[in-house]
Formats: C-alpha cells, sequence, structure tokens
C-alpha cells in the first residue's frame, strides 16, 4: 500500500482505538480520576501535612508527578492489552490480518490509541492535581518527552502482553504482579536518596523509577539519584527494543495464526 | 489473464503434529464459481486460512490473480474478500462502522468507503439497521454483514465459508441470488458449504478435499457424470398392491402410494412409467431419494 493508503488504515486504527476508551469512559478514564482525586485527598490533607517535605518540596507537590506517571504506566498498557486481547478473544482482529494494512501500521495504530489514552489520563489527573497544588513545569520539553516515552513503553508492553494471552486473566496478571509493585517501589511516593544503601541500590534496576523522577525532574526540577541522560537513554532503548520486539512477534503471528 | 487462485503442493503441518494438508494443488480460473467441499476436519478451513493470511503455510505457494503470497503479500490481499464461518467482527460496533472501518484498512478514503457502505447494505437489506449496533443483529444480519464487509474493497476473488451454516431458506435463497450476481459481474466465488444442492446447483466447478488430499478435481458436470446409479421417489394417485412387480427395475413399496426405485444411469424410466400405466396408476410426482452430488461426496469421502 502507498503512503496515503497506509495513512488511511493507521487512522482508521487510531480513531477506532480512541472511540472505544471514550465510549466506555466510566470504564477507562473515570477510575483514575476517582483514584488519583482519593491520593490527592489523603496525601494532601490527611498525611501530606505530617510528612512535611520532600526533596525539598512540599509532599503533596512532590507526589503529584509520580501520580500522573501512575495513571499513565497503567493505562498506557491497559488500553492496548484489553483492547488488543478482546479483538483476538472475539476475532475481530482477524479482519486486520486478512487486510493488506502493514504489521508496522497495526502496532503504531494500537500504540498510539494507548499513548493517547495514557496522556488523557495524564491531563485529568494534573487538572485534578490543581485543586491541591499550585502546579509548576520546570521543562516543558523534558516534561512532554518523560510522558510520551513512558506512555509509548507501556503501551508497547500491553500490546506483547496482549499478543501471549491466551484468557482475560492472562491480561490482567502483569499489571497486577509486576507493575503495580514497580510503580510503587519506582519512587512515586518517595524519594530513593532517604533509602538505605541497599535498598537504593536496588531500586536503581527499576525502570519506573527513571520514568517518574525523570518526569519529576522536569515538572519540579528535581530528579532525586537519576541522572537525567541515563533515564532517558534507558527508556528510548526500551521502546526501540520494544517496538522491534512486538513487531518481529506480530510478524512471526505469535498469538494470533496458527 | 492469471488464475484467480493457483495452489501448488500446498503442505500444513500443525504444532501438535497434525497434518492438515499433504501438498494439495488447485486451480480457480478467473470469474468461476467454485466449490470445496469436503467432511469436516478435511482442510477445507486450513487452506483457506492459509489463502487469507489467517494459518502459516508450511510448505508450498499460492498465487492470487498472480500475485504470491510470500513475495507479494499486499497485492494478494487486495484481490481477496473473506466471509469467515464465524461471525468474526467487532460486536460493539454498529452496522455501518464495521464495513467503513474495514474499508479503512484497505486504504479507502471516509467519502467512497461511505459510499460503498450504503449500496452493500442496501444490496444485503442491511442499510435499515447500519445504526444497529451488530451484536443486536439477528443471525442472518450478522452473515449479510459479513458479506457486506468482505466486498467493501470490491476484490476480485470472494471466499464465501458456509455462509449459509444456520440461515433460513428465504435468507439463503437471497443470499445466493445476490452472491450469483456478483460471480455475474466478474468476481471469482470459491464456496464451501454442507448444503451439497447448493454446490451443485450454482458452482461450475467443483474440488473434493478428504483428509488433506484433493480426491476430485472438475468440472460438476464431469463429476456427476460419474454416478452410475440414482434412486427417485414416485408418488402414485392410486393405491399399489403389495406384491406389485415390475420387469428389469428394482421397486420397493414404501406404503400404499410411494413408490422407491433405483436405476443406472443407462437404464431410463419409461419403461417403468409403461409399467405403471399399464396397470392404471399415474405418478403424480417424482423427486431424487438424496441429492446427487451427496451420493458422490460420501463414497469419496468415506473412511
Amino acid at each position: 500500500m502507498g503512503i496515503q493508503k497506509n495513512w488511511i488504515a493507521f487512522c482508521t486504527i487510531y480513531i477506532r482505538e480512541v472511540r472505544r476508551f471514550l465510549r466506555i469512559w466510566p470504564q477507562t478514564l473515570l477510575p483514575p480520576a476517582i483514584t488519583m482525586g482519593l491520593y490527592f485527598v489523603i496525601f494532601g490533607n490527611v498525611i501530606g501535612s505530617r510528612i512535611g517535605t520532600m526533596g525539598g518540596f512540599d509532599y503533596m507537590t512532590f507526589v503529584v508527578p509520580g501520580l500522573v506517571m501512575m495513571s499513565v504506566v497503567t493505562n498506557s498498557w491497559a488500553n492496548v492489552s484489553s483492547s488488543f486481547y478482546s479483538n483476538k478473544f472475539q476475532k475481530s482482529v482477524e479482519e486486520l490480518l486478512v487486510s493488506p494494512v502493514p504489521n508496522w501500521i497495526i502496532l503504531t495504530g494500537y500504540i498510539a490509541g494507548g499513548v493517547t489514552r495514557g496522556l488523557m489520563t495524564a491531563i485529568i489527573v494534573i487538572i485534578l492535581s490543581l485543586f491541591f497544588v499550585d502546579l509548576q513545569v520546570f521543562h516543558l520539553g523534558i516534561t512532554l518527552l518523560a510522558i510520551i516515552l513512558t506512555a509509548l513503553m507501556f503501551a508497547l508492553g500491553g500490546f506483547i502482553n496482549a499478543l501471549f494471552a491466551k484468557s482475560f486473566d492472562d491480561v490482567s496478571i502483569i499489571p497486577t504482579f509486576v507493575l503495580t509493585p514497580l510503580t510503587y517501589l519506582g519512587g512515586v511516593f518517595y524519594s530513593v536518596s532517604v533509602l538505605p544503601d541497599f535498598w537504593r541500590a536496588l531500586s536503581q534496576v527499576n525502570p519506573i523509577l527513571y520514568q517518574v523522577n525523570a518526569f519529576r525532574y522536569g515538572m519540579l526540577g528535581y530528579s532525586g539519584v537519576v541522572d537525567l541522560s541515563v533515564a532517558f537513554s534507558i527508556m528510548v532503548m526500551t521502546v526501540v527494543v520494544l517496538f522491534t520486539v512486538s513487531l518481529h512477534l506480530l510478524n512471526k503471528g505469535k498469538g494470533l495464526r496458527s | 489473464m492469471a488464475d484467480a487462485l493457483t495452489i501448488r503442493n500446498l503442505r500444513k503441518t500443525y504444532d501438535n503434529g497434525h497434518e492438515a494438508l499433504k501438498g494439495i494443488d488447485l486451480t480457480v480460473a478467473p470469474g468461476d464459481f467454485f466449490a470445496l467441499l469436503g467432511p469436516n476436519g478435511a482442510g477445507k478451513s486450513t487452506t483457506i486460512g492459509i489463502i487469507s493470511s489467517l494459518v502459516n503455510k508450511t510448505s508450498g505457494h499460492v498465487d492470487i490473480f498472480g500475485h504470491n503470497i510470500d513475495n507479494a503479500l499486499v497485492k494478494a490481499k487486495c484481490q481477496l474478500g473473506v466471509v469467515p464461518q464465524e461471525f468474526n467482527f467487532n460486536q460493539f460496533e454498529k452496522v455501518e462502522d464495521v464495513v467503513i472501518t474495514q474499508a479503512g484498512y484497505y486504504g479507502i478514503p471516509g467519502k467512497e468507503a461511505r459510499k460503498r457502505s450504503e449500496k452493500y447494505l442496501k444490496q444485503l437489506g442491511l442499510w435499515e439497521k447500519r445504526s444497529t449496533q451488530s451484536r443486536m443483529l439477528s443471525g442472518g444480519m450478522k452473515r449479510r454483514l459479513m458479506i457486506a464487509r468482505a466486498l467493501i474493497h470490491e476484490p476480485r476473488l470472494l471466499i464465501l465459508d458456509e455462509p449459509t451454516a444456520g440461515v433460513d431458506i428465504e435468507l439463503r435463497r437471497s443470499l445466493w441470488d445476490f452472491v450469483q450476481q456478483i460471480n455475474e459481474a466478474g468476481t471469482t466465488v470459491i464456496l464451501t458449504t454442507h448444503y451439497l444442492e447448493e454446490a451443485e446447483q450454482m458452482c461450475r466447478n467443483i474440488a473434493i478435499i478428504n483428509e488433506g488430499d484433493i480426491v476430485e478435481n472438475t468440472s460438476m458436470k464431469e463429476l456427476l457424470l460419474k454416478l452410475d446409479r440414482e434412486s427417485f421417489f414416485l408418488d402414485v394417485k392410486q393405491s399399489v398392491p403389495d406384491q406389485a412387480a415390475f420387469t428389469g427395475y428394482a421397486v420397493r413399496r414404501v406404503d400404499a402410494h410411494t413408490l422407491e426405485v433405483e436405476v443406472n444411469k443407462t437404464q431410463g424410466l419409461n419403461g417403468l412409467f409403461r409399467q405403471l400405466s399399464d396397470c392404471d396408476m399415474d405418478v403424480v410426482s417424482m423427486r431424487n431419494k438424496s441429492n446427487r452430488l451427496e451420493e458422490l461426496f460420501v463414497g469419496m469421502t468415506k473412511r
């Protein structure tokens, strides 16, 4: 197919994905708003005031970038994994496989949908946070780059998850047992600089730590123990590797073709 | 002009070791109405799966209108429309969206997609349902929706895998009328069905596949000539006596007004009619005991 036809195919997949999560907004956009709203109330009004400052910022301000990233991670992943798996389950993915759409267009269409949901939930969480803190943006470019790379990375992860999934349980296992612990231990609620040496060193192998702190730097100008160039290098490399793996699996027809 | 479909030495062995296709060869001419028949598990769906890129072949060559699926897959796919056996559209999308989305996958711009969608949904009697969520459609309507979706990019080769399974008689007839029109307009049609009388009436050429091998590949006319015996039921107006006998014919009295007769293809029925007439018995109607193609099919696929 030519460039124009590929573009139409990409837009078709992307628009269908966005319309899907907008149509079921009570399942996709409302829950992160409620969850993060509760975090803000609890950490802002109940606990936050007793903690004092972290990294030189009052606790509520410190925790906002982490909560934004937490919603981006879970929603980018969930959008692609649940949408692609349910298309597999319903067999409607066959519509795509029979058509001449190149695999890289299928992949980018789904990933763009996941990234869009991740960014929309981020906007919702940021708007909510404005009720609790005077939010600032230290460096817009770094902020956007960090959030987009994170959304890309986890949307790709969700895609691979969906390719391997054989049941709806398989779609929820990784978010529950891998993503959530890594997110909670990735410096969302605290600066790893306050941890003992051993735990601080262990935290360095958690990829989410780099994303949270790169984004926190973009918003607050504070990245804790994380070197920004290392953080962005890791993010870019991970996105490239995940994209290559996803495309390879798609070309092989993993979980799709017998 | 290149053949609509050329299959050479196509093999498929699944991961569990099951050899679904054992090196089949098949050619379908452009404009043909072709029947691919076989019992369950014979390899029909595997063949269709490989042609439509849903199943990876183990070895062999498949060309669609001269485009090889290994090195010109995009061009090959553009020639092909598939109506699968199972409903495989997004059940939560509206009828029109299912069709327009499929058009988008083929790079058809929105305006043209909407125009074609209207054309095919109207032709298939679904236009009034265009805003209905597709899961709310009846089984027959869902089948028609899959045909509309398969035609949206106006393929030159249309594969219909059991399109009338579970469809009532009226709808089945209207579907066949529609498919025949499509075929007359130049689209090559490959059909799999369990309703063998449909295949006999509509298809010009036929392949029978059994246990991964093509056991017959010929014209429908040639195939039916192979049938050497046929059985008929005769409905007789007058009551037939218990001991009635007819010279030269194997006749069984089914009930007082029905006879079953088996004849070979050189024998003809005139002699029997004459004998019945001599006994003052009027034949009011006559029908085949079973479909002619069915007789051959059962013989060829018997295990």
